[in-house]
């Protein structure tokens, strides 16, 4: 039979070669339509408006603050250097964040295998009470509910090397790092004073990052420990491991292949919701660049700024994070 | 070798407390943190705790600015609602299946109703809801009980062709609902910008849950697609939008939108919102989706495909049955963060229930009167939260081929 017959039975909408091809342009021409028609649109009303995409603006003096920079910032200083700041602000907590998560959680992972029950079900409420409840409103809890509530002065909650009063937290540090003269805070005229100095907004939102993200974590960490065969344990114990060699040697390892990945998006996500900063008041690059477009109107700008700089945040988290996991992953020959 | 072990209770918690020194210790300090933290809490609430915040602003945080002669709507369609559940409910216990021991009030029914009708009596009466309120609450509730005990009871004498129909009215009244919220069809129109509270807060994630499911599950397909175009489209918008914090793309919805359509073509905020959420969980419940397809056996597609079946056959009827089965947990899991994301509301200037509680407490009335509100707030999502988990598990359970096999 010649090839021809075979095409002359086979109706087109049933040809396998054609049809691919015919859905793959209706595919293009729908998104090459969509998006020329939202960028026309785009370039059409931004002309209109005056805002036609330019970054000269970003030159111009910022005019308002930014609360507690790491690079020196005031209002003369032009935007640039104020989303900087905003970006550094929220690389500072994220930093912390993922260090503080990564501790508690771990903790409270590791406690769902106590040999205590108390424990064991306390782990387990923790979890399921803060995965359902919404992050932005623990954090508005934390913010109004419980740092802002911190008494001052003389009532301040003191611990040892920590303060916590409603005027920040106040920590112990050194004050000359070369001859490691470690100071604590101190009371001075009724105002608190200690080498290290952070905001209660920092506070509020450390904490409800950190409360929230463990308990991502403590599940991820969870189910690694979970997944490795209850054998590894015994043949450990048989050997004569005590426990903590035997998570050390034996079962971490092994469970790090299954935590590695599931801790990657949670160290993504911890980055992307820092971006909620706003609601406890905190200057992080959201809250600047809302900050900004109210004053320029740069709508455009702002938004591929954010959107920029969160993207490098989650592709270097990524990048770190696949780094680990190729160390971790069994080495096979 | 296990030695058996010890089942009284005493015994039982002496093991699990106490079963080492070390053990014994971690316990005792537990337990007196765990006291400490419950009678701080139970003192709180009974003497500090001003609860006129939520008595005097009731019906802000139930419908926000929604006209006060037009909410017979809204208690119309609670009514609805209510008769629909119970409907469905009683015909779910009623009608014999082969996988449950026929019982027509099992130990959970019972439990619920029980709760049912205690909050139909405590909440109203702790919000200090007016008497004629009050009625209309403990009506609903009793119509609840009424129909699920009527469905359950005479479920075998509606004729099969009818029962079949039942699971429709669930669309008839979403379509229902958003009328009467909304207006139209001869009523009044009520705008957006007068929802608020519960209200808004139950619109938008019932909109966006509706919605992302569908454009979720096509993404899903477009992700894992042969054809490079599509595949590639795909994976772009996926990325693009879970690259990005969600408050990021709320604020491209409200700053932006309005640039990208010609003028007039922009929905208001509030809806703008909504489709922001939805193209924002759409592509996370595609990454569940993708999860459920690659669990799949390749061969599942190509038996289908070799018994002839056309490919959107085959995949309706062979793949996304067992692809979404398996995609279950992380989709709800989705939908539960989609539920509780809808407090980012607040952040853009919408009165959902954040935003309803933030506006409350900048009254000078209700000053500082902040952990009254948050809590009972985090209260009411958590039970929301749990309650579409377990749902979830539920459905989980139903619907596992090893957990019932047919018989």
């Amino acid at each position: 039979m010649p090839p021809s017959s075979v095409s002359a039975v086979t109706p087109w909408w049933r040809n396998r070669r054609l049809i691919p091809g015919i859905v793959q342009a209706a595919v293009g021409l729908v998104v090459l339509v969509v998006v020329a028609f939202l960028v026309g649109n785009l370039v059409r009303n931004l002309t209109a408006a005056g805002l036609l995409l330019s970054w000269s603006w970003l030159g111009n003096p910022a005019g308002f603050d930014v609360s507690e920079t790491l690079l020196p910032f005031d209002a003369s200083l032009p935007y640039w250097r104020a989303l900087l700041a905003g970006l550094v602000n929220t690389l500072r907590v994220v930093l912390l964040g993922l260090v503080g998560a990564t501790l508690f959680g771990t903790a409270v992972g590791m406690a769902s295998f106590s040999s205590n029950g108390l424990l064991k079900r306390l782990a387990r409420i923790y979890v399921e009470l803060i995965r359902n409840i919404p992050l932005l409103l623990q954090l508005v809890f934390w913010y109004f509910v419980v740092f802002l509530a911190l008494p001052n002065g003389t009532s301040a909650i003191q611990l040892p090397g920590l303060v916590l009063a409603k005027s920040g937290l106040y920590l112990a540090w050194f004050s000359d790092l070369w001859h490691l003269q470690w100071q604590g805070p101190h009371l001075d005229g009724g105002v608190w004073h200690a080498p290290l100095r952070l905001t209660v907004e920092f506070g509020a939102l450390l904490t409800g990052l950190v409360v929230y993200t463990a308990a991502f974590i403590a599940e991820v960490v969870r189910g690694g420990v979970a997944s490795v065969p209850k054998g590894q344990w015994e043949a450990a114990n048989s050997l004569g491991f005590n426990p903590l060699q035997t998570l050390q040697r034996i079962v971490l390892p092994q469970a790090l292949r299954v935590i590695v990945p599931g801790l990657n998006s949670q160290y993504i996500s911890l980055a992307k919701n820092s971006s909620l900063a706003v609601a406890c008041g905190y200057a992080d690059l959201y809250s600047v660049a809302e900050t900004t477009l109210n004053q320029t109107g740069r709508a455009v700008e702002v938004v591929l700024v954010l959107l920029g700089s969160y993207l490098v945040i989650d592709l270097v988290i990524s990048a770190l994070m696949n780094g680990l996991n190729r160390m971790v992953q069994l080495k096979e020959r | 070798m296990r030695t058996a072990l010890p089942s009284s209770p005493l015994q039982r918690l002496r093991r699990e407390l106490f079963s080492s020194p070390l053990d014994g210790l971690i316990s005792i300090g537990l337990i007196g943190f765990l006291l400490a933290v419950a009678i701080a809490l139970v003192k709180w609430a009974l003497f500090q705790a001003q609860w006129a915040v939520l008595q005097a602003n009731s019906t802000l945080f139930a419908v926000g600015r929604y006209p006060l002669e037009q909410q017979w709507r809204l208690w119309l369609l609670t009514t609805l609602l209510v008769g629909a559940t119970g409907l469905s409910w009683g015909l779910l216990r009623g009608l014999p299946r082969l996988d449950r021991v026929d019982q027509l009030w099992p130990r959970n029914d019972r439990i619920a109703v029980a709760v049912v009708l205690a909050l139909a009596v405590l909440a109203p009466l702790f919000l200090k809801l007016s008497l004629a309120i009050q009625l209309r609450w403990w009506l609903e509730a009793a119509l609840l009980v009424a129909t699920r005990w009527a469905a359950g009871r005479w479920a075998l004498r509606i004729p099969p062709p009818a029962r079949r129909l039942v699971p429709l009215i669930w669309p008839l009244l979403y379509f229902a609902g958003m009328v009467l919220i909304s207006g139209g069809l001869g009523l009044i129109q009520v705008s957006p910008s007068e929802w608020g509270g519960l209200l808004l807060t139950l619109v938008e994630s019932s909109f966006a849950i509706l919605l992302c499911f569908p454009l979720g599950i096509l993404l899903a397909l477009g992700r894992r697609s042969e054809l490079p175009l599509l595949r590639w489209s795909s994976v772009v918008y996926i990325e693009f939008i879970r690259g990005a914090p969600l408050i990021t793309l709320l604020f491209l919805g409200q700053n932006i939108l309005g640039f990208l359509l010609p003028g007039g073509l922009a929905p208001d905020r509030v809806w703008r919102a909504a489709w922001v959420l939805t193209f924002f969980a759409a592509a996370y419940v595609a990454e569940a989706v993708r999860a459920g397809l690659a669990s799949l056996p390749k061969g599942q597609l190509e038996a289908a495909r070799s018994l002839g079946l056309p490919l959107p056959q085959a995949l309706i009827h062979v793949v996304l049955p067992q692809a979404l089965r398996v995609a279950l947990p992380a989709t709800v899991g989705q939908f539960i963060s989609l539920l509780q994301d809808t407090t980012l509301l607040s952040l853009i200037g919408l009165l959902d229930l954040l935003g309803t509680a933030r506006t409350v407490m900048a009254n000078p009335a209700f000053l500082g009167r902040n952990a009254e509100v948050y809590l009972v707030l985090a209260l009411l999502f958590w039970c929301g939260c749990a309650a579409l988990g377990l749902g979830s598990r539920a459905l989980e359970t139903r619907l596992n081929p090893t957990a019932n096999p047919a018989r």
